[in-house]
């Protein structure tokens, strides 16, 4: 056995083991610590598979956005957490959990299982047509080009995500700022990082989304890093939120699958269908639509941890 | 050469491997919070530190080795802020009641 091997086992065994340990951990903060545990031992393993794309946004949301986001959502249970640490549920409901997560983890392991070797892939299709973008990361050639209907998609659901928890405000409170107003010591710890840390951040989020068309980043990892960087400055209280009736906020949120299904929709005129890219302009083309996109991930990503409008505008 | 510079790696990443050692030791068998954040700054700066001190003259470029050390200053600026925040948490003296966890005091 090898070292390297050596290590992967160990580090799926403690995988494994935090991921046991999330679930038997009966406080939710404790859970949650697990959680964002297992989130960047994840994406270890991601790494030691070669897929540093996936490594990088594991780290950034399982790790990180998700985490901070199921730590407000601890934060907000607190209260209720005695009383229904109290309440068991029935023998017969437990009992039924257990078997429908038995059966649940069998059906998967036996579809694991029964996959064929060598498994069907796409990969040699994908990596033959690699040239007619002009851009040297096969994954990010796959997200923008061979599957770029699917992300589309994907940042529409972001949109509907951040419809969802917006509808959560009172009508009263409608076009208000989303979330607490964050107070901190305008001189102490976290003010003086929420003023040091954003301009290395901001430069590293563009640089991650700029490094992805020929190398492992893209719009989601660079944009989850601005989003940090915003989240930093807000709950150091440096920058309010934006009301979420502002314009030029609702704005950047839809402009980037606004600009993704402009494009698409212009393939029927300039190329051959639908999200298809002209081969002279495909480069171009992919690079606008990650642009928009990067900004709208940030800010739906931003939102999405700012909450629903709990204040009045100028309150 | 090459011998020497592996030589200065090998050195300086066991270093660095003990002193994570010693940080993790101290983080569990330390009585409180202060104390634990004492022996968690050992691993972050001096065991983060020594490792990229032994993996720059692995790093093979300039930009590379730069890169390591961009790292290890980041890592050294975070955990000191997150360290001086989580202080201050455990000896109750926080400034937002926003974020506190049982909500505004009453």
């Amino acid at each position: 056995m090898t070292v390297a091997s050596a290590l992967e086992m160990a580090l799926a065994a403690v995988v494994l083991g935090v991921a046991t340990w999330t679930i038997a951990a009966r406080e939710t903060f404790a859970a949650v610590v697990g959680f964002v545990t297992y989130g960047l031992l994840l994406a270890l393993i991601w790494v030691r598979l070669d897929a540093v794309d996936v490594a990088l946004v594991e780290a950034a949301i399982g790790g990180g956005l998700g985490g901070v986001l199921l730590l407000g959502a601890a934060a907000r249970l607190r209260v209720t957490e005695t009383p229904t640490a109290t309440e068991r549920p029935s023998a017969t409901v437990r009992v039924g959990a257990a078997l429908l997560s038995a059966a649940v983890a069998a059906a998967l392991a036996t579809g694991v299982i029964l996959l064929p070797d060598p498994a069907p892939t796409l990969a040699p299709a994908a990596a033959a047509n690699a040239t007619a973008t002009g851009l040297g990361n096969p994954v990010t050639n796959v997200l923008m080009a061979f599957r770029a209907m699917d992300t589309m998609l994907e940042k529409v659901v972001l949109l509907l995500a951040l419809v969802g928890v917006w509808s959560l405000a009172p009508d009263r409170l409608w076009g208000g700022h989303p979330g607490p107003r964050h107070r901190a010591d305008p001189l102490g710890t976290l003010a003086f990082l929420a003023r040091l840390l954003p301009p290395v951040g901001i430069v590293v989020g563009i640089y991650v989304f700029w490094t992805g068309k020929d190398h492992p980043g893209g719009a989601f990892q660079g944009g989850t890093i601005l989003a940090a960087m915003w989240l930093l400055v807000m709950m150091a209280g440096i920058a309010d939120a934006p009301q979420v009736s502002s314009r030029r906020l609702r704005i950047v949120l839809i402009a980037g699958p606004g600009i993704f299904l402009a494009v698409g929709l212009a393939g029927f005129a300039i190329g051959s269908a639908f999200l298809a890219y002209p081969v002279a302009y495909a480069k171009p083309l992919i690079l606008g639509i990650e642009v928009a996109m990067t900004l709208t991930i940030a800010a739906t990503l931003g939102l999405l941890l700012a909450g629903a409008p709990e204040r009045s505008a100028g309150q | 050469m090459s011998v020497a510079v592996d030589i200065i790696t090998i050195v300086a990443i066991t270093a660095g491997a003990f002193f994570f050692l010693a940080g993790t030791v101290g983080l569990l068998r330390f009585p409180d919070t202060l104390t634990r954040l004492h022996a968690l700054t050992k691993a972050d700066n001096l065991g983060l530190g020594l490792v990229v001190l032994g993996l720059v003259p692995q790093a093979g470029s300039l930009r590379g080795g730069l890169k390591l050390l961009c790292v290890w200053a980041l890592a050294l600026l975070a955990g000191a802020m997150v360290s001086q925040l989580i202080a201050r948490e455990a000896s109750g003296q926080r400034g937002d009641p926003a974020m506190r966890h049982d909500g505004p005091p009453p």
